[in-house]
């Protein structure tokens, strides 16, 4: 391998964030704020699983979670990267130096860990619902955005398959297993809502981007089929209050960036 | 949030063991890893998992994330039947002075052309 960092090997001819940094087009408005909506959603997921290294349940555990972390953070960069096209700013800038209100995550992604039957739960909803948004995005009339897509979307099929195993050994696994894994759905649940929510900016995205509404009958397919294999009732709770893609979060997303940014914003121009 | 409890609700007369509860640990696998077609798989290490299917996927995220493999093997770790470390001098006795095993110790005959 001719590559300086042997951390950036990427095999065949993946689009890496390094590539769209130096692509000459320039995404329209619009379109850069879908992919700020959908790189925030992956890297406040990455900062979410991040939690784990060091504390899930088995060692095995703690490596298939921190993978699953930086898959995510791998599509933040490319998402945040392409947005910053628009507006001359670079995937570090969108990251570390936006405020709360500035963020496009849904509130799903920034729930607390809890246990991790209800860490489990939210990957569940999270890797269902990317599946299926990314494999139709892949198609998207916008060719960067296409091609991020059809990248991640190799990577959430794993996060898939993780999340279904575990829910399934924790649903038919002991009376605790399945009390946790029940409670952990049920506090899931709430946040489901907000994912197929549309919102004004996808009417200006036309085929550039995937209707969220338009993924709720598949999501609910695939999401009944694993709970019928494990025995579980989809949760009879009403949904929250979304809003994150307009910039209003809960209280959980001010502490992440807390944590997140500090480092960047007490050392500006710091490279890592 | 692993470990401790939970539930906040022990009363003293249940039969908690308390936080600390003895769990059983997962049983251990043998990972083979084969880095490309035509060749053998070759051992890569070990890794705990509950049962099959995740150990194929825990051997997935531990041996296999830069490249490395086109297929994977797990196997119980108990399956695999060993040489008796102890039997060693017996098993794997040097050939020195056995010449005779090889087919160089042996002198051609006159007149064999393709040997």
């Amino acid at each position: 391998m001719s590559e300086a960092s042997a951390t950036r090997i990427t095999p065949g001819n993946a689009l890496r964030p390094e590539d769209i940094a130096l692509l000459e087009t320039r995404p329209a408005d619009a379109v850069a704020q879908y992919a700020l909506g959908l790189g925030d959603d992956a890297l406040i997921l990455a900062q979410r699983l991040g939690w784990w290294i060091s504390r899930a349940p088995e060692l095995e555990e703690d490596v298939a979670l921190a993978n699953i972390a930086l898959d995510q953070i791998g599509h933040a960069r490319s998402f945040l990267t392409y947005a910053g096209r628009a507006w001359d700013r670079t995937e570090d800038d969108l990251a570390y130096f936006r405020r709360e209100p500035e963020f496009r995550s849904v509130h799903l992604v920034e729930q607390p860990n809890g246990d991790f039957a209800r860490t489990i739960a939210r990957q569940l909803v999270v890797a269902l619902y990317q599946w299926e948004l990314y494999s139709r995005l892949a198609g998207s009339t916008d060719p960067t955005l296409a091609a991020i897509a059809a990248k991640a979307v190799k990577e959430v099929d794993y996060h898939r398959d993780h999340s279904i195993q575990w829910v399934l050994r924790l649903a038919l696994g002991t009376e605790e297993s399945r009390r946790r894994m029940i409670a952990g759905l049920t506090l899931t649940w709430p946040y489901v809502e907000e994912l197929f929510a549309d919102y004004p900016l996808i009417d200006a995205l036309g085929d550039a981007g995937v209707r969220p509404s338009s993924l709720r009958a598949p999501f609910d397919a695939a999401v009944q089929a694993v709970l019928d294999e494990a025995d579980l009732e989809l949760p009879a709770v009403p949904g929250a209050v979304g809003g994150g893609r307009l910039g209003r979060h809960s209280e959980h997303l001010g502490y992440i960036l807390a944590e997140m940014q500090v480092l960047a914003r007490e050392h500006p121009g710091a490279s890592w | 949030m692993t470990g401790g409890s939970t539930t906040g609700d022990d009363g003293a007369t249940a039969p908690s063991t308390g936080p600390q509860e003895a769990r059983a640990a997962w049983p251990l696998w043998e990972v083979f890893v084969r880095s490309s077609r035509g060749l053998s798989h070759v051992h890569a290490g070990s890794l705990h998992a509950p049962d099959a299917e995740m150990a194929v996927r825990n051997a997935r995220d531990l041996y296999t994330r830069r490249n490395e493999g086109v297929s994977l093997w797990v196997v119980p770790a108990s399956s695999i039947i060993t040489s008796d470390p102890d039997a060693k001098d017996a098993f794997f006795e040097s050939p020195q002075g056995k010449d005779y095993r090889h087919a160089t110790y042996y002198t051609k005959s006159e007149g064999v052309k393709h040997l």
